[in-house]
Parts: structure tokens; sequence; C-alpha cells
């Protein structure tokens, strides 16, 4: 562990840390494009550049590593004239088309310039002219003129996806960023390009001139695309509702947590969000009466499911859980389960087609709570209860979250099944051909409207939090249990969602000692179920 | 005074008929070094190159028998040997002399070369548009495996380059070598800790290692006399510009720049001198009142210019310093790798600048500008391309302002 002083502040770090990251922990920031802490080190922009005792001249930070008494400056006259050089260097053949740049408010050219540079312009000769709105693959445009060519995106093609697709090509100041003749950027994490492209030459496509990013709010949350729960940032559009179509969610972003994800995500799950402001959402309870269905208040809603579920004993009434929900919601549908003495309770449908996976971040199970639901005890089966329902022992069913038509099983089946029943009751975010079967159906929040926890693969239980208000009178899935709870005739103090959270936590050995205190933002794990 | 009397032993065989030849070369005398070599230490031959004073004469210079001291002592897997045969400073033409003219040098050096440093594998990597020298050569190793002086334990690979200036930069050509974009690595590691493919490897000049049979052969002492105090042997100086007679001579490194050019025959043109660039494009141009200075590492270096490759281009009098500096301008900024923002850049802007100057549109202050920005630049990059290309840039405008200025709209 060697021992530095930088700027006066001494510090211990592990061994090979580089100046960069030993400064960081002091709080103090080295500008720099082209490293990135999840890449290798490539020394080409050469903002990075501090004193070093005993060193003739500024050496870039990156590349050198933290030596026992090493000291070290990052605030010399020296230095910071050669970080004003840099930065005009970098912005000579800049288009500075900051108004009509979807970077713009997050670019690191401007904040930098601001920051190091602030220089008055010296380029009075044409700029080079490079190549500009070029789609390099499906999610990802390029603009050759406002790249500054820090490799990071090429990187991360040769290192993270070893999928290779990306190269600079010519020399001098025509290199460009562009793709390998024969490929597209069409890679299972080509999102992430966008991340960490430090300026305004690779930007998002679906998010491209959508929003301001200034008019953003972020909120941490835990990507549901798979059972990997990577951390991410929710970006939501509140100020400007006119822009992007009136789409609340901007974007996902991923969010660097060392035990799950670091800084990457793919872009199943970063594009995979649109079903949070899609037309199929569920805005208000419906009732379907003989006459068709109706839009209901909640009291009436519940009214409805007393009737139909409440009256019921246990053993005609059966739920089928969903491996989306929160470990709240399904702590609170096993609270339900217990109160009316159902035994009939499973989760898992099994996909038609068995999901991607690969070696990286991307898990065959597409569901974000899978784990959660097994711990928390809920893995009946469905096809059993299914065909429960189909010989009319099973006179009332709730199905959360799950089309069943989705399911591997015969759509015959699912039908026979679904017609049989007394009752349909469906809880989700939107509507699907199983839903379109129920005699009630209940509106559930979407993941970014509420708050809640999810249990990863692995056993990491993450907290997600609410970025949006609920749409229309939708409710937090453990709020609707909760209510049917109390329409059937039980009671649950549970107001918020923490404490659903604690009261699954004093039941499930396996989160016992778990509060959302302690789950911080990197989630902690399980213990033995 | 007239230049000192040195034995041209690099050159010898020039004139001789079929110099290129095996049968040629061992006739006289050739592959004696390397049987006395091989009766050698490997630590002995690295002491005896140390003692010599040989440097590195592709350009930088650097002392020969140090940077073999570099390789771990204890490294387990193979150690390269990588010849920089991609002669690209403009003015520079030796290397391609030895190629074509005493190819069975180069190797006989190479195979020594590797005894000291325990390599097995050699590559010669040479410049892709040196289509004959890269004939004679891989002849010459063809000869060489048929003789069995190659392949008993050692092997060499010849690799043709494709044109690229950055290539000749000994990172730049181990990143080439290994099959990618010629973009010189950032240091540390040096290549004689991780170089080619991620092995220890010495990269040394073609005519760097044609030295070294001489030095075994005749000793240290004998070398180390040829030169200056800090610089072993001879060189071989490629004279070009306004001289009577330009081409390949190998004289001392002793030898003052003002003899070297009366060997050429003297200044041609209108036979007045304006100025000397001493080691290819990328040293600093001394004026005519300079030229009084040794051609060794050090005595240019004391001048403010550098020995560089020893590609010595002349300019009488009706030389255009802009001109000249604009022609040098573009060659930077065409040959800039573009890896290093500072130079990436600045090299086009310069050449955007300089040519605007030359086209009469110029102001006083871009001069100020250039030199400036040429300043800042130094020194900031990954490897020494843009501190050559500021050499010029500096110089030039510097020792020759007034012409620039006469050029100038304001």
């Amino acid at each position: 562990m060697p021992k530095l002083t930088i700027d006066g502040k001494e510090i211990e770090v592990p061994a090979g840390t580089n100046l960069i990251e030993a400064a960081r922990r002091l709080g103090i920031e080295v500008p720099h494009y082209c490293y990135h802490p999840g890449l290798s080190i490539a020394g080409q922009c050469r903002l990075c550049m501090v004193d070093i005792e005993k060193t003739p001249r500024p050496t870039i930070a990156c590349n050198t590593q933290a030596a026992e008494g090493m000291v070290v400056h990052t605030q010399t006259d020296r230095v910071k004239e050669t970080r004003r050089s840099i930065m005009e260097f970098h912005l000579i053949n800049h288009p500075l088309d900051c108004p009509v740049c979807d970077q713009a408010g997050e670019c690191w050219l401007q904040i930098y310039y601001m920051k190091h540079g602030l220089y008055d312009p010296r380029m009075k000769d044409e700029k080079v002219h490079k190549p500009k709105a070029v789609p390099l693959g499906p999610h990802v445009m390029l603009d050759a003129e406002r790249c500054i060519l820090c490799s990071r995106c090429v990187r991360f093609c040769d290192e993270i996806t070893h999928t290779g697709e990306l190269g600079i090509f010519n020399r001098g100041d025509h290199s460009e960023i562009g793709l390998f003749p024969g490929t597209d950027l069409e890679n299972k994490y080509s999102g992430n390009v966008v991340d960490i492209c430090p300026v305004g030459a690779l930007t998002d496509r679906d998010f491209r001139f959508q929003v301001r990013v200034w008019y953003l709010d972020t909120t941490k949350s835990i990507c549901t695309g798979c059972a990997r729960g990577c951390n991410i940032d929710v970006h939501v559009n509140r100020r400007r509702p006119h822009h992007a179509e009136g789409r609340r969610v901007a974007r996902l972003k991923p969010r660097y947590n060392e035990h799950v994800n670091r800084w990457w995500m793919c872009d199943a799950g970063r594009y995979g969000y649109g079903f949070v402001d899609a037309p199929t959402r569920l805005a208000l309870p419906l009732v379907r009466e003989a006459g068709g269905t109706r839009e209901a208040s909640w009291s009436d809603a519940m009214a409805a499911v007393a009737e139909a579920f409440g009256r019921l004993p246990g053993e005609q009434a059966a739920i089928i859980a969903s491996p989306k929900l929160a470990n709240e919601d399904l702590f609170a549908i096993k609270t339900l389960a217990e109160t009316k003495g159902i035994r009939q309770v499973g989760f898992r449908v099994p996909p038609r087609e068995p999901g991607d996976e690969d070696h990286f971040l991307i898990r065959a199970d597409k569901n974000p709570n899978t784990r959660g639901a097994e711990l928390i005890g809920l893995d009946g089966k469905v096809d059993a209860i299914l065909n429960e329902a189909t010989a009319r022992r099973v006179r009332s069913l709730v199905v959360f979250e799950h089309d069943l038509f989705e399911g591997q099983w015969r759509e015959g089946d699912v039908r026979s099944a679904l017609d049989a029943v007394d009752s349909l009751i469906y809880v989700g975010t939107n509507a699907n051909a199983t839903s379109a079967r129920a005699h009630i159906v209940l509106p559930a929040a979407a993941w970014v409207e509420r708050d809640g926890t999810f249990t990863n693969f692995e056993g990491r239980v993450q907290r997600f939090r609410p970025a949006l208000g609920h749409l229309g009178e939708a409710m937090p899935a453990w709020e609707i249990v909760g209510r049917i709870i109390a329409a059937t005739g039980g009671t649950t103090a549970a107001a918020r969602a923490e404490h659903w959270f604690r009261a699954l936590a004093g039941s499930v050995p396996a989160f016992a000692g778990l509060t959302y205190q302690s789950l911080g933002d990197e989630g902690a794990m399980t213990g033995p179920a | 005074m007239s230049a000192p009397v040195v034995e041209k032993f690099l050159t010898r065989n020039f004139a001789v008929r079929d110099s290129h030849a095996l049968k040629v070369y061992r006739d006289t005398g050739g592959y004696s070094a390397l049987a006395k070599a091989q009766t050698m230490e490997p630590a002995a031959i690295v002491d005896e190159v140390k003692k010599s004073n040989l440097r590195g004469l592709g350009g930088a210079g650097f002392p020969t028998g140090m940077k073999w001291s570099f390789i771990p002592k204890d490294h387990a897997g193979p150690v390269y040997l990588v010849i920089n045969a991609d002669e690209g400073e403009p003015g520079t033409f030796k290397d391609r002399y030895l190629l074509e003219r005493d190819p069975h040098a180069l190797i006989e050096g190479m195979i020594i070369a590797a005894r000291a440093i325990k390599s097995a594998l050699g590559f010669v990597y040479i410049r892709g548009e040196y289509v004959e020298p890269w004939r004679r050569f891989s002849a010459a190793v063809r000869e060489a495996y048929e003789a069995g002086y190659l392949g008993q334990g050692f092997d060499i690979v010849v690799h043709r380059g494709a044109g690229a200036y950055i290539c000749g930069e000994e990172t730049g050509l181990i990143s080439s070598l290994e099959g990618k974009k010629g973009w010189p690595k950032v240091k540390p590691p040096f290549p004689a800790i991780k170089g080619a493919f991620g092995q220890p490897t010495i990269v040394n000049n073609v005519e760097t290692i044609c030295c070294v049979p001489h030095i075994v052969n005749r000793g240290a002492a004998w070398f180390a006399g040829l030169g200056s105090k800090t610089q072993g042997g001879t060189r071989m100086y490629s004279v070009s510009g306004r001289v009577n007679k330009p081409g390949v001579y190998e004289e001392s490194c002793a030898i003052t720049l003002r003899q070297l050019i009366e060997v050429a025959g003297g200044v041609s043109g209108s036979g007045v001198l304006k100025g000397v660039v001493p080691g290819g494009s990328s040293a600093p141009i001394l004026a005519a009142h300079e030229i009084d200075v040794t051609m060794d590492v050090d005595g240019l270096r004391n001048a403010g210019t550098m020995a560089g490759s020893a590609g010595v281009i002349v300019f009488d009098e009706t030389v255009s310093i802009p001109d000249a500096l604009m022609v040098v301008a573009r060659f930077y900024a065409h040959e800039s790798c573009g890896q290093c923002t500072p130079c990436r850049e600045s090299t086009g802007w310069i050449y955007k600048m300089t040519h605007r100057l030359v086209e009469g549109k110029g102001r006083k202050d871009d001069l100020d500008t250039i030199l400036d920005v040429a300043k800042r630049g130094a020194g900031t990059t990954i490897c020494a391309f843009y501190d050559g290309a500021v050499g010029p840039y500096i110089s030039y405008i510097e020792k020759f302002r007034s012409e620039f200025e006469a050029r100038c709209r304001s």
C-alpha cells in the first residue's frame, strides 16, 4: 500500500492505483477524457497531466501508478497552462454546435472548457469536416466532427463485448471513428458507448432531439429486464411534458455497482422501458359486467373483489403471482394467501422460448425477482392451478402481471382455464390478452412510479425508488393486495412499501436483518434460506 | 580544415560487384565476427558494445549496449530482436543502401545481437516503399538459411510496412508488426520490458546492427576511437539538397558539418549557403554561420539541434524558408498518427497557418500563434513525433523570421 501526497494531502492507496483514482479518493478531480476505470489505459487525450516532484515535465496521471513517497501537484501553474493548451487542441476542430447537440448540458467539453479552458479562441482557418449523423447501428448515431477520438468506444467494443466493430480510421486530424467494413454496431451492449462517450459524438438514436438533459430528473433504480438486476438511473422528463410526445421516462442509464454490473447494462434492459408510457397502460380499475367492461372507482372495484373473492373458501381460490413484482408485493401476496387460507399460489410461467443469456450480464430469466419469489415461498405449480381451474375446483383466480397466453402452454388450455373460473382478477401495469378476459382489472403502478426491492439471481436485494408519480389511479401492487386483504375481511397496517419489507425481514429467514437503510445504494445479500 | 580520414567499413563493399551476395560477403571477411561471437558469453558481447560507445543510428542516439542490458535477466518467455528498417525520416536514405548492398552485414549483426540478448527470433520491418531493398534482403536471408547461419537457434522474419512514417517510431513499429494500427504505445512499459507481442523486445536500427560485427571483430577500443568522446564509430550521412554531389557518405561522427558539405562537393545552386537541416526533417535548422559543429549526438545537441538520422539537407540562399516550412508542416500533418490530441490537432492547424502564410494571406501574429502552439504541444505526447515536428516549426521561424514577415499581409 504505497503512501503518497497529492496537493499536500497524504493518502495510502492499494498498489497499482493510478493517480487519477488516488486523487479521486481525496476528492481531487484530475480532468480526463480517454481514461475510463473500466477500460485499458490509452493515454491519448493528454488532459490528465499532473506535476510529480522530481519529474522534469507534467506527466499523464492515468498511466502513472501511485508510488511510495510520490509527491503530486494537480494545481501548479504549469499543469493549469498545459490543461488550457490541451483544451484548445481538443476544440480547434470541434464544430461548437452545442445549441443543436444532444450532449449539451452533460458534455465534458463544455464542463472542462469552463473549468480548465477559458482561453480566447485563435483558430481562424477552416475546420476539418467529417461525416455527420451516421447511424452506427440500431441504437447509436455518430457525429464524427464532434468526436475527440478518445477511443473509449473502440476499447469498449474490443475489451468488454469483444465484438470489435469500431476502429479509428485515417490519420492525423482526419482520423475518425467508424465501423469496420461489413459490421454494424449491433452487439447487445451497444448503448454503453453513448454513456462513455464524453462528448456529443455518439448519441442515442431514441433519445436524440427528444428532450434537453437539463429538464431531466434522475432517480436510482434497478433494471427489470432480467434476473441480473443491473443498477440504473431513471431519467424522467417532468418539466417539459409536451416534449418527447409526452413520454415521461426519457432514458435509462447504468449506475455503477461493483458487485452487479459495474458501469454497464445491456441494450435490452436499457431500451426495455417502453411499457411504462405505452398506450396499453392501465390507469383505472375496470369491471366487466353483462353489458361490457366499465371503468370503476377503487371502492367499486374493491366491492366487486369482495363479492367475487371474499366469501370463497381458500381452497377454491388461487393466485398466480409474478417474478416481476417486488419483494414487498410478493410478501403482501403471501400474507393474503395465509389470511385467506389459499394454498394454491405459484408465480412461474415458463416462456415459450428460452431467454438469451451470455457470460457477461444478460440472464436467461427475464424477470427481476424470481429469486425473491422463491425465497418468499410462492413457488407452487401454475399449470396445476390452471388444471384445477379447468376442472372448476378453483372458482376464483388472481393473476398478477402475466399474460398466460405468452407462456409455453397451449392457448386453448389457457383459455378453457380462464373461461372456467367464476372470477378472474387481473392486477398489472399493462393490458394484455389475459387482462382482456378478466372480470376485474386492477391497475398497478410501474416500478419507476413506486419504491420497493428486487432480489437478483445471486440473492442480492436491491432498492428501486420512485422516479414518477403513479399513472392515473394505478397503485403499487403491495397496496392493491393490502386493499384486497382489507376488502375480504383481513387487516393490514402496512401503509408503505417499507412496512411490508420490515414484515418480510421479520418473517422470512433469508431476509432477516435487512432494512432499507442497510441495503443502501449497492444492495445487500440475502442470508441462507 | 579538411575532414578527418577514417576507415569506411560500413560502406567498404558498396562499390564491389554483387556485394549483396553471400559469396562476396564471405570473401571480404563476412561472418568471421559471428564465429568469434559464438565463443563469447552473451554478457561479454553486451559489454563490448557498451565499451564501443555505439549509439543508436536511427535517430534517438541511445547507447546500444545499455539498451540491450535492459532486457530482464530472469524472463522465462521469448525475447525478440526487431530491426527498424522503416527508414522514413525525410532526407534519410542510408539504410536503403545497406539493405541493397550489404544485407549480410545486417544478418550477421542480428545473429550476434540475438546471442547477446538471448533472442531466438528477429523481425526486420522494412519500409513498404523499399521494394528493391526488401528483395535483396529477403534473398540474403534465404542464402543465410541455406548456408546454415540462420535456422540454428535464430530465425528472421521479414515484414513489410505499408508506408506510414509513424511506423518508424519503435513502439508504433511494434504495434504495426503485431498487426495493429501503427500507433505508438504508452510508456511505461518500455519495449525492453514488454514489447512486441507482450515480450521483451529490442528495437535497433539497420545501421546500428551493421556496426556490431565490426565491433566484435576489431574490438571496442578500435570502434570508440573512430568517433567522438561519447560516440564511437562512423556514420552514414545522407546528404541531399543544394550540394554538388548528393549521396551517402560514411564519415566520422566527429566530422564537422562544414567539412561534410565539402565532402559532398560544396553548396550548389547559388553557391551561398542559407541553412542546413543536419539530422533529418525533424532536426531544427542551423543557419549558415552555425555549421562549425561536430556531427556526433552531443555536438549537435549542444548546438540546439540533433543528429537524428544523419539526413543532411542543405539549403542555398535561393531556397524559401517559408515554402520549406510549409512542405515540412504538410508532411507532419499528413503523417501524424492521430492518437494524441495535441499532435493530431496542431499539426493540421500549423499546416493551415503556414499554407496561408505562403499564399500571402497570413498576418504577423500568425507567426506568434504557430510558435506558441508548437511550444505548448511540445513534450505533451506519447511519442517523439510531435517534438520532431516542433523542431522545424520553431527553428525555421525564429531563425528566418524576416523571410516569413515579408510574406505576410500586414
